[in-house]
């Protein structure tokens, strides 16, 4: 099928901001019905290209030709005309308008003029909602009282109807659950048999072989390797990624448990979680399965007194804390947020102040701050977590995701915790990054920490973890050692499926 | 902010002091535009003294330490993400009830105490209402506007209390256009405003307490996961901002040699907010500067100053000042997006 003209073709596309070269001469040939995974590090120049796509950027150098034709979107209005269409992680809806109303935006002339055609565009949504495998979806629902599933699909349809014949999907599963997921891949098929071009963008490798057909890899700002998945390895992709062989994808720092450090006793929250109970040591990472909802993330602020507690005990080295996060802080625990845009971070202010906020006394006297003392520590940190940043100076929001995160994980890191809580800490970050937070749970653990690590990624949990507790609708289960778990079973009992029994206290 | 990962141009901007100073730039040339633009008229006008002149600076400086002083204390309540549209009538309030405790014949030091405390008062009111009851600063504000205006008048009987017998010289002297003693160099008002612009960059730049502001005006979610106490820091930021309006207050009453007038704040804060965001501050918090913030209220009052002295109409300094505003956002947007 990949002898005809290619639907999309971008040849040597160059790009260059300021002193750094975003991207050169990468090139991309996109088939009509196939899906293209577009893989790469944070950073390594897939938004760029994306963006250039889209018509957001202009190239510098290099040609696009889009169904044969000479391809140059001045804006991607234009690039939408000509059948490009994005579908980025955070969806583009307005949750306050109907199913039809969002698939037909910015299109009410064509359609909906003076209020009139309104029918002949239900019809369509319909049978475009139908095509998708989708038909259940009532086009006058409220987008907002949709699942985020749907609500994807709801943007997938609004490209369908725009005609738009190459899609762009970036991350589409990274905040979707199991089934959901599951759901996409049969949409995303569909899209391939009306023969659009899908190119697809993931962290998730085991992800991109199932849905997609060829993949492009891109490094540092080049496309490194083309070809079909059929014919690459696992481990030859994530070489091709990084760059070079990535021995370990789960690097082991050895760690003995030591004392129980944390204790939760029949913690309610309100209204998640239901009922939790466990215990942390020191020296131990203790995994939270469960699907997306399910009351991990509550179980995880309710322990750091963000979210109020309905009944229960949390004790930490056998002393219950004050209910705020300043109290949890000063008794020694520590909190990485799942969102780290909209919570974790403050994307405008300086990584010195995001790196140091939680624990600013060793620099102050008085309440008056030593700026240069902070900064030269800010560096240090920088360089003992390798945050690839100008100076200590530079607000967040230009690091990378990888990076960004790397200052939210050394914030709990700085402030010295005890007890660290990590919420979805490898979500939307690179493998190599990755490797590099597991490594830093590990030594924590070996320097006599207690680590809880929430994922929904149950591989990581297996491979990382001591023991491993499932959340089931607001229930934890009893934590069993990593081992004793298969990625089936904890996906049984997270779907309610199973539930294991205690261990044998000891 | 991009979506999805963020690997944007890195080494657009400048690190360190060069940035900062580049952040500062805009308003002091759109002072030094405007003052271009009243020389040039000026030098067509056929009569009068001539514009450009030491005296003018002089003016200038020492009309703008009212709002000036009272935007001192705006930039903090900005930068910390909030909005106080109670400063106008609450420097309103000061002055009247530093007139009136001189009128009940309680001695002038205790008048001006009176006063400042009444603005921190004013301001903790408010810090605390927000908090409390958890209504945004606008509407908070909205409330406490018209809410200080009336006891302004419960307490003046409704009309301006002028003790102007009991005011000595150097009240009013304090922020006259020029200064009593040439080697004073500028009114003592304006080297007031001077130092008290000094401690206000200085809080907000190196101290504890500072980083907490910021951290509270860019973003609420992070500031409390950090522990930082949000409800303890935004009181205290509405009272220190009260504490500037107090001596803006005080700055008022002396203006008018000694009148405290229950309903002239009205309409004061929005040029008091107008030269934080000509400064740089952003209404959405996390972002302002206290050099910025005195630059843009001495533009303000330079183009008050340059209409009045050529004839131009009150009305059209109005929309000259509108448009300097939304220019001045403008610009510093375009600057920013160039970054993101």
């Amino acid at each position: 099928m990949n002898q005809a003209a290619p639907l999309l073709s971008m040849q040597r596309i160059s790009k260059r901001f300021g002193a750094t070269q975003a991207l050169q001469e990468v090139s991309l040939e996109l088939h009509a019905g196939e899906v293209l995974a577009l893989i790469g590090e944070n950073g390594a120049g897939k938004s760029t290209l994306m963006k250039i796509l889209a018509g957001a950027y202009q190239p510098d150098q290099g040609s696009m030709t889009l169904l044969g034709r000479p391809y140059r979107p001045g804006g991607p209005g234009e690039a939408l005309q000509a059948g490009v269409a994005m579908i980025y992680q955070e969806l583009n809806l307005a949750p306050d308008l109907s199913v039809e109303d969002n698939i037909m935006l910015g299109q009410e002339r064509r359609w909906a003029w003076l209020g009139l055609s309104r029918r002949g565009a239900r019809e369509e949504i319909r049978r475009v909602l139908a095509q998708l495998g989708h038909e259940e979806l009532d086009p006058r629902t409220k987008v907002g009282r949709l699942p985020l599933g749907a609500q994807q699909v709801v943007e997938i349809a609004r490209a369908l109807v725009r005609r738009a014949r190459v899609l762009v999907l970036d991350e589409p599963t990274s905040s979707l659950p199991q089934r959901d997921v599951e759901r996409l891949f049969d949409v995303v098929a569909r899209l391939r048999r009306t023969g659009a071009g899908i190119i697809y963008i993931s962290h998730f490798l085991e992800e991109v072989r199932q849905i997609a057909q060829r993949y492009t890899v891109l490094r540092d700002g080049r496309s490194v390797a083309s070809g079909s998945l059929d014919q690459v390895s696992q481990d030859e992709l994530v070489a091709l990624m990084v760059g070079r062989q990535v021995e370990e994808l789960f690097p082991h720092v050895p760690h003995t448990p030591g004392e129980v450090v944390l204790r939760v006793e029949q913690l309610q929250g309100n209204p998640l979680p239901r009922e939790a109970q466990l215990e942390l040591r020191r020296g131990e990472i203790l995994g939270i399965a469960g699907l997306v909802g399910s009351g991990r993330t509550e179980l995880l602020r309710c322990l750091y007194a963000l979210d109020p507690v309905r009944s229960g005990r949390v004790l930490v080295a056998g002393h219950v804390p004050g209910a705020s996060p300043a109290a949890r802080i000063q008794a020694g625990m520590g909190y990485v947020a799942e969102d780290r845009k909209s919570e974790g971070l403050a994307l405008d202010q300086p990584l010195e102040d995001n790196l140091t906020w939680s624990r600013l006394a060793p620099y102050s006297r008085w309440g008056v701050l030593r700026p240069g003392l902070r900064r030269r520590e800010a560096a240090r940190w920088m360089q003992r977590l390798q945050i690839k940043a100008r100076d200590p100076r530079q607000p967040v929001y230009q690091l990378s995701g990888g990076n960004q995160q790397k200052v939210a994980f050394g914030r709990v890191l700085h402030q010295q915790a005890d007890v660290l809580l990590l919420d979805e800490p490898t979500r939307g970050i690179d493998v190599g990054t990755k490797a590099e937070l597991y490594r830093w749970m590990g030594q924590l653990a070996a320097e006599g920490k207690a680590v809880l690590f929430v994922s929904s990624y149950i591989q990581e949990l297996l491979e990382v973890c001591d023991r491993v507790a499932v959340m089931c609708r607001g229930r934890l289960s009893p934590a069993l050692p990593a081992r004793q778990w298969t990625e089936d079973k904890v996906l049984a009992v997270a779907l309610g499926s199973a539930w294991p029994d205690s261990p044998p206290s000891n | 902010m991009s979506r999805s990962e963020n690997n944007t141009p890195r080494q657009i901007v400048p690190g360190g002091l060069g940035r900062h100073l580049r952040d500062l730039l805009g308003p002091f040339i759109g002072i030094a535009l405007v003052a271009l633009v009243f020389a040039v008229l000026d030098a067509q006008r056929e009569t009068g003294r001539s514009l450009v002149s030491w005296a003018s600076v002089q003016t200038v400086l020492a009309q703008s330490v009212i709002v000036g002083t009272a935007a001192l204390g705006m930039t903090l309540i900005i930068v910390a993400g909030g909005i106080d549209l109670s400063a106008g009538t609450a420097m309103a309030l000061v002055a009247t009830i530093t007139a009136w405790l001189l009128q009940q014949q309680f001695p002038l030091p205790v008048a001006f105490l009176g006063g400042v405390l009444t603005g921190a008062v004013a301001g903790a009111v408010n810090g605390t209402l927000i908090t409390s009851l958890r209504v945004v600063p606008f509407i908070v504000t909205l409330g406490t506007m018209t809410i200080f205006q009336g006891v302004a008048r419960v307490i003046a009987g409704d009309v301006p209390i002028r003790v102007y017998e009991l005011t000595p010289a150097w009240v009013p002297a304090m922020v006259a256009p020029l200064p009593s003693q040439p080697w004073m160099v500028f009114s003592p008002a304006v080297w007031l405003m001077f130092v008290l612009a000094l401690l206000a960059a200085g809080l907000l730049h190196l101290t504890v307490f500072g980083r907490h502001v910021f951290a509270l005006g860019s973003n609420e979610a992070t500031a409390r996961l950090c522990g930082i106490p949000i409800h303890r820091t935004r009181i205290l930021v509405y009272t220190l901002a009260g504490l500037f309006l107090g001596v803006a207050g005080l700055f008022r009453f002396a203006e008018l040699g000694g009148e405290g007038h229950p309903t002239g704040g009205m309409g004061v804060e929005l040029k008091v907010i107008a030269a934080v965001v000509i400064g740089g501050g952003s209404l959405s918090g996390g972002r302002g500067s206290v050099l910025g913030t005195l630059a843009g209220a001495v533009l303000i009052q330079l183009i008050q100053y340059g209409c009045t002295r050529l004839g131009v109409s009150d009305l059209y300094q109005d929309i000259i000042v509108g448009v300097i505003i939304i220019a001045a956002v403008t610009l510093d947007q375009l600057r920013l997006r160039r970054v993101l």
